[in-house]
């Protein structure tokens, strides 16, 4: 045993790193088909897990049109999305509900002045089904909640059969599925129940599922996964990701609404501004009872969080071009494509297009 | 241990009539008797009982015939035999069905997803029908694996140096010995945790990055790494180290000179293994080095990809191409992982030691 | 042969204040150092998952979410969730791996038993991620009629309650990790069977003993401790195994003796997995509070095993 072995072998081996290290970004990544513009650098970004695909279509489309720009979006959930943009780790967050009254003076304070929030991501939760031979399921609020709470286990029960009739209803037991993580879509799908079946859902809205029982999986994706592989099921999860899947429909005043991207923008723009918030806080409470035609109340809505006034400019002008961006009908086209979203209604976008036109650097 | 005792205190009453050799099955009696379970698994099948059942009737057919005949013939020390024999191979069966099931359904749903543009792109895209590949990920898990070896390799070696060569079975080589017990058996998750809290404390809660997950790793490889290092030191002849000593080289040069080079080949085995054991983790990387679309080549700042994280990632997005990306990154880490394990073994027959 | 080699070792170290005793003593300096930074790793474990998990230990209940009130009752559930799928996955995985072992260091002809241990190790490097895609959506189907199975001919027994539909229940959970650990316990105690010194093995057979017979009386006398150690590193493995558990099971709260339950509670590391991705900064520092009692954990059963096997060795020796 000598050294000389050794260095023999280590020279190839040198050689091989020094070539991987020479090649080293990946071969898309040379922005040559991408236009350039005045924005550059790195723009920080994060929070809500539910905008992952449409934060895919937005900042693709604008690093495509901004070559030296770069965004990341990091999937940290809502909560922890705005405890770092007020930490001042991120330039703008993404929050599946708007800002706490507690948080509010913190936020203001990073800032150093007015907070920007804008609904940014609508999304139906469809209630999704796994029972061949019957179509179109129709329920009302209350008997959803008593399925989820374990109270109604047979598919054939009364309460069921009474919103269907002439659909033959087998005496199968029903497997209700619920999300095994934390997740703003629970919060948004109990929201719902507390709201719209008072009587038969005793529990707060929470990230986490509150009734112990039922299947549950990891994830919109392990959810829905869970429902087209088993008989009997019966769980909530992001419409565009339930395409294969059969979906209730939710009774709203006298008719019974389909989910739609359509229903749910109709919710959200009747639904009303929360008071005694900035100007340039676009909070909204979702109408979970809503009996307006049309409209689909089990939404997800998702907004942005950045400020008014930035300390530096560049930071300033990529937050404002990106969130100009979003919110304006192309990046709402974007993001309705590729990820199934609704589109913002006309004046909630014309107002939140008004709103983010005010970022300023200081 | 009594048994054979018994047989001895009984054998001269009947030595006499002992012949000299047991009656015995044939020879091809594994054979034969395996020939009756398939035509019974086979009748089975034809009366309509399900294949997963048939075979496992099969199974446990074959399994009480051999040792009910070996029984009747060569008593009860040869049907315990072959009934061990027989339930021993059954437990390899029975575990290689899954572990095969596995690795085939990888390289079936990986394999076609291979092409170059998988391997030479990021997810960076500035076009949303752009394609997107898994070279980010790749460098990622490259350079967090490579942080983990420069942290845990020289800590660990020379660890087991100690403890080889100096402590000598003293109150602290006894305690580093016991702790290094104790940490191979902490769970990747606790290690991510607690690269996490350590670098949130220093740098603030926002914190991620790539040398993050290589902390965390090191954690995990240092244990491997000493108990490998440790075994092949020890497996150096004294004789070598008192013929060094006796020319009068110091302790340290003898060391370096003639134990460790004589060792490499060991050594050089065990970093690789303990190198392909921490590669697949995910639990850590996922809390502290978090996920990024581009080609991150600064392990100390920022979010890096990693192939396990990615996968997960993948996973979790549910679509069909990100399950393809998912199934083609799981190959392609297969894939590096045997590539280092073959490397081990390569490395290990070149620097083993030359025998006679 | 130890007795003369420690008192030729003494004596260089006289050398070495004459010849290279610097060298000597940065040299020896630094193993120290690496040894110590060892220590010092493991204390700095517990320390900052203490520092970062204190404040876990008591917040206001609502932070526990909506099934526990305070500490010790989020985290009983989840210790009982580790228990429940390590134990399943330690019932099934032992005799298998000491099978697997046992055929390639002694059954196999080498040119089997070669590929096989090479594929046995490179399934330990498998990434759990990948056990986990497995597990969940290929391997639950397909135990579906088994839950079935048991639950109507073994139903009396209170393990096998009222099954989950999806197959994704405790069991299956146990049946994965068992996979996933399988490896790792053969590849030791494959190590300390083919350690068994041939000569014993031949005495034994020269002796009339059945291979069977043999194995009995020498390989595992002798491999003992070393199989001890094997199960417990398996243990520890399927205690803090993450990512697998976080996909197959299906969780809930309902603590019951039925393996085949629906709603179970998770294990720690996979709770760990869960929430860490819709999380608060209070829900952190709980969470790095469960991970600290699972190092603990941890640490007890390793303690635990060392102490087995230090007995056995002792007991060995006299």
């Amino acid at each position: 045993m000598n050294f000389k072995t050794i260095r023999s072998a280590a020279i190839p081996g040198v050689a091989a790193l020094a070539l991987l290290m020479s090649a080293c970004g990946a071969s898309n990544e040379g922005g040559d088909d991408a236009a350039s513009s005045d924005l550059s650098g790195n723009l920080k970004g994060g929070g809500a897990t539910s905008q992952e695909k449409a934060q895919e279509a937005w900042k693709t489309a604008f690093q495509g049109k901004n070559g030296d720009l770069t965004i990341d979006y990091s999937l940290l959930g809502s909560t922890d999305g705005r405890g770092q943009f007020i930490a001042k780790a991120l330039s703008f967050a993404g929050t599946d509900s708007y800002i706490k009254e507690e948080e509010l003076a913190a936020a203001k304070e990073r800032c150093g002045g007015n907070i920007i929030e804008v609904p940014a991501y609508i999304s139906s939760i469809a209630i999704a089904y796994n029972l061949p031979g019957v179509d179109d399921l129709k329920l009302d609020a209350a008997t959803i909640a008593k399925i989820f709470a374990g109270k109604i286990t047979k598919w054939n029960d009364a309460a069921i059969a009474a919103t269907n009739e002439g659909v033959d209803l087998p005496d199968t037991k029903i497997s209700p599925v619920h999300r095994a993580d934390d997740s703003g879509t629970t919060k948004n799908f109990t929201d719902y129940l507390g709201k719209a079946a008072k009587a038969d859902w005793a529990y707060e809205a929470e990230d986490a599922f509150p009734v112990s029982g039922g299947l549950s999986a990891e994830g919109t994706s392990g959810v829905v996964k869970q429902i087209g592989d088993t008989e009997g099921t019966i769980g909530y999860a992001d419409e565009s990701q339930t395409a294969d899947l059969q979906k209730v429909s939710v009774q709203v005043g006298e008719e019974f609404v389909a989910p739609s991207p359509e229903g749910a923008a109709k919710t959200v723009s009747v639904s009303p501004v929360v008071e005694g918030r900035d100007e340039t806080d676009i909070a909204v409470d979702v109408d979970r009872t809503t009996t307006e035609a049309g409209a689909y109340p089990v939404i997800l809505l998702s907004y942005l969080l950045a400020c008014e006034t930035y300390d530096d400019a560049a930071e300033a002008a990529n937050v404002k071009g990106y969130l100009s961006y979003i919110v304006s009908d192309e990046g709402q086209a974007a993001s309705s494509d590729f990820a199934g979203s609704a589109k913002l209604a006309p004046e909630t976008a014309t107002k939140a297009q008004e709103i983010v036109a005010g970022i300023s650097a200081k | 241990m009594n048994h054979p005792a018994t047989t001895l205190e009984q054998a001269p009453a009947e030595r006499m009539h002992i012949p000299l050799t047991h009656p015995r099955l044939p020879q091809r009696a594994e054979w034969i008797v395996a020939g009756i379970a398939a035509a019974f698994g086979a009748l089975l099948l034809v009366l309509g009982v399900p294949t997963v059942g048939a075979a496992i009737l099969a199974g446990i057919a074959f399994l009480v015939v051999l040792p009910v005949w070996s029984l009747a013939v060569e008593g009860r020390r040869g049907a315990t035999d072959r009934l061990m024999t027989g339930l021993i191979w059954t437990t390899f069966v029975v575990a290689i069905v899954p572990l095969a099931s596995l690795l085939w359904r990888v390289i079936d749903q990986g394999a076609g997803r291979i092409d170059g543009t998988f391997l030479s792109y990021s997810f960076f895209k500035t076009q949303i029908d752009q394609p997107v590949g898994i070279y980010h990920a790749i460098i990622g898990t490259l350079l967090v694996t490579l942080g983990a070896a420069l942290i845990s390799v020289p800590v660990g070696v020379m660890a087991a140096v100690y403890l080889v060569e100096y402590g000598k079975k003293n109150k602290l080589a006894k305690a580093i010995t016991f702790l290094v017990d104790v940490m191979t058996g902490i769970p990747s998750i606790v290690a991510g945790l607690f690269a996490f809290a350590l670098f949130t404390l220093i740098f603030g809660p926002a914190y991620v990055s790539g040398f993050g997950g290589s902390v965390a790793l090191a954690l995990l490889m240092i244990p491997i790494v000493v108990r490998a290092t440790e075994e092949m030191l020890m497996l150096v002849p004294d004789e070598l180290r008192e013929a060094a000593y006796a020319l009068g080289t110091p302790k340290w040069k003898t060391i370096v000179r003639i134990v460790l080079p004589t060792a490499l080949g060991g050594i050089l085995t065990g970093i690789t293994l303990a190198t392909s054991r921490v590669i697949g983790e995910t639990a850590p990387l996922l809390l502290i080095a978090g996920a990024t679309d581009r080609t991150n080549m600064n392990p100390f700042d920022g979010a890096m990809t990693t192939l396990p994280v990615l996968i997960y990632g993948q996973n979790l997005r549910g679509d069909a191409p990100a399950e393809a990306i998912a199934w083609g990154a799981a190959f392609i880490l297969i894939l590096i992982v045997m590539v280092l394990n073959l490397a081990a073994r390569i490395v290990g027959k070149i620097f083993a030691p030359k025998k006679g | 042969m130890t007795a003369p080699t420690a008192e030729i070792e003494e004596q260089p170290n006289d050398w070495a204040s004459v010849r290279g005793g610097v060298g000597d003593r940065i040299f020896s300096g630094l193993a120290l150092a690496a040894g110590l930074t060892i220590m010092a790793a493991l204390a700095g474990v517990f320390i900052f998952l203490a520092i970062k998990g204190a404040t876990g230990f008591s917040k206001s209940s609502d932070v526990y979410g909506p099934h526990a009130e305070s500490f010790l009752g989020y985290v009983f559930p989840l210790l009982v969730g580790t228990f429940t799928a390590s134990i399943i996955a330690l019932i099934i995985a032992v005799p298998l791996a000491f099978g697997i072992a046992l055929v390639i260091s002694h059954y196999a002809p080498r040119w089997v038993a070669t590929p096989v241990a090479y594929v046995i190790d490179l399934l330990a490097a498998v990434p759990s991620v990948v056990y986990g895609l497995w597990g969940a959506f290929y391997l639950a189907k397909k135990l579906v009629p088994m839950h079935e199975w048991l639950h109507e001919h073994l139903g009396f027994i209170p393990l096998f309650g009222e099954p989950n539909v999806s197959g994704r229940s405790p069991l299956t959970a146990g049946i994965v990790l068992a996979i996933m650990i399988l490896p790792i316990i053969t590849a030791i105690s494959r190590e300390v069977f083919s350690r068994t010194p041939r000569l014993h093995e031949e005495a034994a057979l020269a002796l009339g003993a059945t291979r069977w017979e043999m194995i009995r009386m020498t390989v595992f006398p002798y491999a003992r401790s070393g199989m001890v150690s094997a199960v417990m590193l398996g243990l520890g493995r399927a205690l803090g195994e993450t990512m697998a558990v976080t996909m197959v099971l299906s969780v809930g709260f309902d603590m019951s003796w039925n393996v085949l339950a629906t709603a179970s509670p998770t294990s720690i590391a996979a709770n760990i997995a869960l929430k860490y991705k819709e999380r608060s900064a209070d829900l952190l520092n709980v969470l790095v509070a469960t991970g600290l009692v699972l190092f603990l954990l941890t640490f007890l059963v390793n303690f635990a095993a060392r102490w087995i096997i230090g007995r056995s060795e002792r007991r060995m020796a006299r």
